[in-house]
């Protein structure tokens, strides 16, 4: 079996030299930040907004117990019924037992990434369900079976082309290439699938817990839909979506909309308070809210790397990562990619089988500088090498260590070492980049510059 | 233990450890104002912020003087757009309004059928507020004629007064917690422009899932 380590690396080599996919991305990259940095300055002071918000995720995050306990005692008050998993599995058969209750046969989905970290819709699929995603990226990727490409952007890796080629396939259905007519087809099919669904299923952005409500945030109205007609709403959420006050969101709102897609606001902002009330005209009869820790409190508890829980999941870091840029999000073989996805892994799945996550990374800072909420990711990719050395050392990297701190701890051998490399590299001149090669890691798609023909220290004596 | 007991338990134990960072208290709502985009400080300013809002997010903005004209002008649009079924809620300025049109009006105000609804050519509803900072619309179950109205007809009209026009979404909050307490409606929605995506190649496609068209008549 291979591991998670070998993958990522057989998949980047893969990836990072493909011409198209790189052109895809850099295009769809260069529109975002073009939107983003316009929106960015309509604010007064950008600045200022990202610690007033990691000042309310701080506080939000540091009482965590007492908000969450609130959250849930608000929305029963008004009918909710609450669900509270440990697990993965606890969370799926929380649904699961919604659905046998409901006698549900057709379910449709609005974009939610907790649930591909339990991985709901195989779970589904395979208990004989009718599952359709309805976000339009969900939608398209659900159709060819693959995982979600970006946090935000689930299709940004495909042309039109394809998207076109997978319709007609899939729904012998697709008059042309045109964005818009194939947003009409998938608006066609999933009509008819909100109208005929028992359940929904939807994901949420934050969690109010002085209201009780959740928040929705998304531009195509597919939750909305998704929220109003089926006779039973079923919210699935992370325990950490907390925040404090209804208010909150007149921050975190817009911040949401700038940097996940370069708005001032999203089409729908939307907040569930529980299901139909007296009163009301429509909305579902039950409205199921099920929280999830699947290992966020151990997260919660190591004091180094918490304010990670502040994390709204805005693909920020994602769009400025080189390594994201570089080897694509499908690498990640993880539920969330990226900067964060990176840092938060090794916490969800065990830091000994995701730890390589954190190698790859230049540690330029971009995530960091980036993320709307101040999370301090790139320190948190370094403190993960650390705790990773600590669990499982690789043999190559002792060795190697072993050799060089002797070397570099004496001036003559390092001295030597250097005048060494300079023949050493007369040698490596016929073998660069084969296997012969000792640094064709490195030499095989790169340049090795060759050992200058004079040390630092040389030139200063001879100057001197 | 319930699992409840359970995940409380565990958190509490794990925030024994303090963290290091920020400053503990929440943000006032001047102090979010201070960074937010401005706005502008007189209402007139305001309107023509919400309208250029507006412009750029695609939604048709209407000014109208008086209920009159609000009826005339709907009435050509009915005209130019075709509708032959409508969806509205009771009320004074949505239900009274859609009735004068003289079409079939489908009222979403007491379990409305979601087939026939899904079926109108457009739903017409009245709203909490208009916020000028984003160009929004903000319904609620209750004030816009329950959940569907306002998504699932291909067009959306919404009748707004002029004194309904708020500042910035901090004024929005402020609104609602003023206007509905400890008894909030079971939806609520800042409606920011036509229903739209950008997932093929980020390119700008309106009329996703939810409305194509979004036109706002202030009175």
């Amino acid at each position: 079996m291979t591991t998670p380590a070998a993958q990522f690396k057989t998949d980047a080599r893969r990836v990072a030299p493909d011409l198209r996919h790189r052109d895809i991305i850099q295009t769809a990259m260069g529109k975002y930040e073009t939107v983003r940095d316009q929106r960015k300055s309509g604010f007064q002071d950008w600045q200022a907004a990202r610690e007033l918000a990691a000042r309310t995720k701080f506080q939000a995050v540091n009482h965590l117990d007492q908000y969450l306990a609130e959250f849930a005692r608000k929305l029963e008050a008004r009918g909710t019924k609450v669900h509270w998993a440990s697990t993965d599995a606890q969370a799926r058969e929380i649904i699961f037992s919604i659905l046998r209750q409901k006698n549900a046969r057709v379910i449709v989905k609005s974009k939610t990434m907790t649930s591909e970290e339990i991985h709901l819709n195989s779970a589904m699929v395979k208990a004989g369900y009718e599952v359709v995603e309805s976000d339009l990226g969900e939608f398209i990727v659900q159709l060819r079976e693959e995982a979600p490409y970006h946090l935000v952007f689930p299709s940004m890796h495909l042309t039109r082309g394809e998207i076109k080629d997978l319709f007609a396939e899939k729904l012998h259905d697709a008059p042309s290439d045109n964005p818009e007519d194939l947003t009409m087809v998938a608006r066609r099919v999933l009509r008819k699938k909100y109208l005929q669904a028992d359940v929904g299923i939807t994901g949420a952005n934050f969690a109010v817990a002085e209201t009780g409500m959740v928040s929705i945030t998304e531009n195509e109205g597919n939750a909305r839909l998704t929220a109003a007609l089926p006779k039973t709403m079923i919210t699935l959420i992370g325990i950490e979506k907390i925040l404090p006050r209804l208010a909150d969101l007149g921050l975190f709102l817009p911040m949401l909309a700038v940097m996940g897609a370069g708005q001032a606001l999203t089409c729908y902002n939307t907040m569930y308070g529980g299901p139909r009330q007296p009163g009301e005209g429509d909305g579902p009869e039950e409205f199921h809210v099920v929280l999830l820790d699947n290992r966020r409190s151990a997260l919660l508890a190591d004091a180094e790397q918490r304010d990670t829980l502040g994390c709204i999941r805005c693909g920020a870091c994602l769009n400025v990562c080189p390594i994201f840029r570089n080897v694509g999000g499908h690498t990640y073989a993880t539920t969330y990619g990226g900067p964060i996805g990176s840092v938060l892994t090794p916490h969800l799945r065990g830091l000994a089988q995701w730890k390589h996550l954190s190698d790859a990374s230049s540690l330029c800072g971009a995530c960091t500088e980036t993320c709307p909420i101040k999370i301090d990711l790139h320190h948190h990719l370094l403190q993960n090498r650390r705790n990773g050395a600590r669990v499982k050392p690789g043999w190559f990297q002792k060795i190697a260590f072993k050799l060089y701190a002797p070397i570099a701890n004496k001036p003559a051998l390092w001295s030597l070492a250097t005048k060494l490399a300079r023949v050493g590299q007369i040698f490596q001149k016929p073998v660069i980049g084969t296997a012969f090669d000792p640094a064709a890691a490195w030499t095989k798609t790169r340049d090795l510059p060759p050992v200058a023909r004079q040390s630092f220290r040389e030139w200063w004596r001879e100057r001197k | 233990m319930s699992e409840r007991e359970n995940i409380l338990a565990r958190l509490r134990e794990a925030l024994t450890v303090p963290a290091q960072g920020h400053a503990a208290g929440l943000p006032t709502t001047d102090e979010q104002r201070r960074v937010l985009p401005a706005v502008g400080a007189t209402a007139d300013e305001q309107l023509a912020l919400f309208q250029k809002n507006a412009a750029e997010l695609r939604a048709d903005f209407q000014p109208v003087r008086d209920h009159a004209e609000l009826e005339a002008k709907l009435r050509a649009l009915a005209g130019t757009e075709g509708w032959k079924k409508i969806a509205a809620h009771q009320g004074e300025l949505a239900g009274t309004t859609a009735r004068a049109l003289g079409l079939p009006v489908l009222l979403t105000d007491r379990s409305p059928d979601k087939n026939e609804l899904a079926a109108c050519d457009a739903g017409i509803s009245e709203c909490d507020a208009l916020v000028a900072q984003t160009g929004s619309v903000l319904v609620t179950s209750r004030s816009a004629g329950g959940r569907a109205l306002s998504c699932l007809p291909p067009h959306h009209v919404v009748i707004a007064r002029r004194e309904q026009l708020v500042a910035d979404l901090p004024a929005a909050f402020e609104l609602l917690q003023q206007k509905y307490g400890a008894n909030y409606p079971s939806m609520i929605s800042f409606i920011t422009g036509p229903s739209r995506t950008g997932d093929i190649e980020r390119i700008l496609v309106l009329g996703a899932h939810g409305p194509k068209k979004l036109t706002i008549f202030v009175v």
